[in-house]
């Protein structure tokens, strides 16, 4: 019985191991299994998930204009004090003053991602952005101003 | 049919042997010059060798693991394992405050020492051997248990709980693992009724005995294979580093040089044990033949012996690498259970049906 | 010296290892002080509190919208169930009906998080116990449901995908085809997962019988979720206390009774199932719909106090929410499972060899930040 149970017990164990040794065998036989993306050799094809979140981008159409009103809702959504908007009085044609934005300060640095600010935006000035390559050697360059210099708030938008 | 390499390495060797003599008048002077000739010679290819080793280790994993393994340094990242021998080197050697200085700068030597000498009787290729010594297996498996005194030496003098943790465990195991070993070896010095190399070599001129010695060889050889990983430290055996419990065992405070010597005496280890596992079980640099097959076997006696003993070597290296990318480590109890409960035993008996067979002339 | 700043004795022949707060095998800053009589555990203390990074403060300074995705930070690897808790508690005091079609891909997003956090947690108990390869074949896995959440939500761990009233945007379009592939997929390798870890002869011996909970330490520590169904206690809050339409779904609450290492490891697996099972009843099912209620902008939560407890990968988590009508929280209180989880270690690890004590920890599955918080 109990020369039954030393010889059961040996046999199993020794299949366990087999089986084990099975698995990883199979996959040293197939590269084919093989996971790895080689990331900077890759980056010619690399297409990042519509929606991933890399930074908060401010899209502007072909005559420089954006959509931001400077009405700062992102400002007050964010978390972390991400976002500082810098608003100035603009001359309007009709001689009346309207507010519009001079800097949209992103700190990239601060931002965490969470997407509360584009949430927030009441009129689709900001959204996310896929570039996910913020690495610098100095943190100040990660001070972004999102409005390109010259631009302007697009008509109709208010 | 003549070996693919017309001038076989033991040519060469004949050759040089030859010409030393011519030149230097023969006595002492050769002797002394062949030795140290010898010396460099191993210590070129144990390194080359140790290279090969820790790239093939790390690419075996790297297949194993669904990764591509090291590619980025030279071709197919064969120079990664140089890349980081030179950082090794380059890297500062430091010495704990309160450690035993002498004996923590000894202790890598002696392993790496322990492990050399066992490389003397281990037969390359056909007539290349370095030390052709009469009790060659004996020598080999007392020399390989004095690297636990360099292991417990590091261990005690770097004056770290966890490095002392790692050495007194890898007492405890190497003692234990050595039974085994030995009786595994003993079943095939039965077979031969020699424990010189060469002559255990030429006993499997028919077959290697792993084919010739029925069941009770193939159970020597695993448990051989198993208790000689335990000896060397190899993962599912690896106590004296668990990295996860002891963050690195009896080499936690080496770095630098002193670390890659540890790390050199490893593969050496490995080496040795998968050679020796390669020449009494599967032939050394004895090829393949089967039968009668004339054109057959002279297809086999053309690849040169050398590369037969590689192959086989390797062969065993693999396996030995897949069991520590495989297996889960043992615990020090569980560890002690298996010596003692199960590979002894199997041994013990294993070893009385060999000599039965010896006895009775049962083998092929 | 100890805690309580007496002197430290040890007994003839103790010594005294620190395990952390830099150790492999604590997956992050916890630091353990051993007392060992050779390779004997005598004693455990954790000392906590490397990794503090006072989250429940700095929810009081934020609003209601957006103290959501700082509890992703606390347990990062089931962050979208931390953020569900909270969104859930603000939803409870602005007592706001949340569209069935938000609810549903909550629970989807839920149990994906809970698949992948097991399949992480297999990984690494490979990893601590020695075999490597494990933790290769778990990633795998995990970055096919991690790359379904980069789709839907934009990100891989710190979603912040919920907000109060439903979720931020509606579904990706590949969302149930990708599920679907990744479902195949996991199930197909979690017996390769049993062939290569549960059914090895090493692995059980060094989780067979070692580091046993009995149901009574259980509960009379607090421990929950898997941890505590190894040890017989029913404590699932899908079950017991059911949110987000959990009670209309088809799903068994594992239960083991053994206690120990391979208790809580089969739990944990068998739990992988049952996610699975609650995703097949639900991803062909996802109603049509709004994904977000209709919430103000500045939400003010009326003056009161809010609980909301959800079932995270590890156990219970709670969110406790005093509000004094203001438009962030007066106090918040998490009662995080891992925290609670973390003082049976110094149960188990009593008289357990230093293997068992990494055996304990792998199968306890313990988030450091969220211990610290």
């Amino acid at each position: 019985m109990f020369l039954k149970d030393y010889v059961g017990t040996v046999y199993k164990s020794v299949r366990s191991l087999l089986t084990g040794m099975k698995v990883t065998g199979y996959y040293f036989t197939h590269p084919k299994e093989i996971q790895t993306q080689e990331y900077p050799d890759n980056r010619a094809t690399l297409q990042m998930f519509d929606r991933f979140k890399g930074e908060v981008i401010m899209p502007h159409d072909d005559s420089n204009e954006h959509r931001c009103t400077g009405c700062q809702a992102c400002e007050i959504a964010c978390p972390n004090g991400t976002i500082k908007i810098i608003t100035k009085q603009e001359l309007q044609p009709d001689g009346k003053k309207k507010k519009a934005i001079d800097a949209f300060v992103y700190h990239l640095e601060l931002c965490t991602l969470c997407n509360m600010c584009v949430s927030a935006c009441p009129s689709d000035a900001i959204k996310m952005g896929q570039s996910f390559e913020h690495s610098v050697y100095d943190k100040r360059q990660l001070k972004k101003i999102l409005n390109k210099p010259g631009s302007k708030v697009m008509e109709g938008v208010e | 049919m003549k070996p693919l390499l017309e001038i076989s390495l033991s040519g060469f060797a004949s050759q040089i042997d030859a010409w030393l003599n011519a030149a230097l008048g023969g006595g002492t002077l050769v002797v002394a010059t062949e030795m140290v000739v010898t010396g460099v010679v191993l210590l070129g290819f144990l390194v080359v060798l140790c290279f090969f080793l820790g790239y093939m280790e790390r690419k075996v994993a790297g297949f194993i693991e669904i990764r591509l393994g090291p590619n980025r340094v030279g071709p197919k990242g064969s120079l990664q394992i140089v890349a980081d021998t030179v950082k090794l080197l380059m890297k500062e050697g430091i010495t704990p405050a309160s450690s035993d200085k002498f004996l923590f700068h000894l202790a890598p030597v002696i392993v790496v020492t322990a492990a050399l000498l066992a490389v003397a009787p281990i037969a390359f290729a056909k007539n290349l051997q370095i030390w052709d010594l009469n009790i060659g297996l004996l020598y080999v498996s007392a020399v390989s248990s004095l690297a636990v005194i360099g292991i417990l030496m590091a261990g005690w003098s770097s004056y770290n709980k966890y490095s002392l943790l790692g050495a007194m465990r890898s007492g405890a195991q190497i003692v234990s693992y050595e039974l085994s070993v030995g009786l595994s070896l003993i079943s095939i010095v039965a077979l031969t009724g020699s424990l010189k190399i060469s002559d255990i070599v030429m006993a499997q001129q028919d077959g290697w005995w792993i084919f010739k010695g029925h069941i009770p060889v193939l159970i020597s050889f695993v448990i051989f294979l198993i208790a000689s990983t335990a000896e060397i430290n190899r993962a599912p055996f690896d106590l004296t580093e668990a990295e996860q419990e002891l963050t690195g065992g009896y080499h936690t405070e080496y770095s630098g040089m002193k670390f890659a010597m540890f790390l050199l005496a490893e593969y050496i280890n490995l080496f040795v044990v998968s050679a020796i596992a390669a020449t009494i079980f599967l032939g050394g640099w004895m090829p393949f033949h089967l039968g009668h097959w004339q054109a057959f076997n002279g297809i086999m006696d053309w690849i040169p012996s050398s590369m037969w003993f590689m192959g086989k070597t390797l062969f065993v290296v693999f396996i030995i690498m897949q069991f520590r990318w495989t297996f889960p480590r043992l615990r020090i109890d569980q560890l002690l259970n298996l010596e003692w409960k199960y590979l002894l035993p199997i041994s013990m008996v294993n070893t009385i049906l060999v000599a039965l067979i010896t006895i009775m002339g049962w083998h092929f | 010296m100890n805690l309580l700043g007496e002197p430290e004795v040890t007994e003839e022949g103790e010594f005294i290892i620190n395990i952390g707060p830099q150790h492999p095998s604590t997956h992050g800053v916890l630091h353990l002080k051993v007392w060992l009589d050779g390779e004997t555990i005598k004693k455990v203390e954790p000392h906590i509190g490397y990794i503090h990074r006072s989250i429940e403060k700095m929810s009081e300074s934020l609003s209601y919208r957006n103290f959501i995705y700082v509890t992703s930070r606390m347990d990062y690897i089931s962050a979208h169930i931390n953020n569900q808790a909270c969104a859930l508690t603000v939803e409870k005091g602005l007592q706001v009906e949340v569209p069935a079609r938000a609810r549903v891909v909550r629970v989807l997003l839920a149990e994906l998080t809970r698949l992948a956090s097991h399949q992480l947690w297999w990984g690494c108990t490979g990893l601590d116990l020695g075999a490597v390869t494990p933790f290769f074949y778990a990633f795998r896995e995990r970055e096919a449901i991690l790359d379904i959440m980069e789709e839907t939500c934009g990100a891989r761990l710190t979603q912040n995908f919920m907000v109060p009233g439903g979720i931020m945007y509606d579904i990706h379009p590949n969302f149930q085809n990708r599920v679907k592939t990744v479902l195949i997929q996991v199930k197909e390798k979690l017996k390769e997962y049993d062939e290569l870890v549960t059914d090895n002869v090493i692995f059980q011996g060094r989780v067979k019988g070692v580091g046993v909970l009995t149901a009574e330490d259980a509960i009379s520590l607090g421990i929950t979720g898997p941890s505590a169904r190894a040890s017989g206690v029913s404590c699932d809050v899908r079950k017991w206390f059911p949110y987000e339409g959990y009670e209309n779904l088809q799903f068994d609450e594992v239960l083991d009774t053994g206690g120990d290492c391979l208790a809580r490891y089969m739990v944990r697996m068998r739990e992988m199932k049952q996610s699975i099972h609650i995703i097949e009843q639900l991803i062909d099912n996802i109603p049509e719909g709004d994904f977000q209620a209709k919430t103000k902008m500045v939400i003010k939560l009326p003056k009161g106090e809010f609980y909301q407890r959800v079932e995270t990968a590890r156990g219970e988590l709670g969110v406790y929410i005093v509000s004094d009508g203001g438009s962030s929280p007066y106090r918040i209180k998490y009662r995080t499972p891992n925290f609670s989880n973390l003082w049976a270690l110094p149960v188990l690890a009593k008289n357990a060899k230093i293997g068992d004590l990494i055996s304990i920890m792998a199968t306890l599955d313990l988030i450091i930040p969220d211990i610290d918080r």
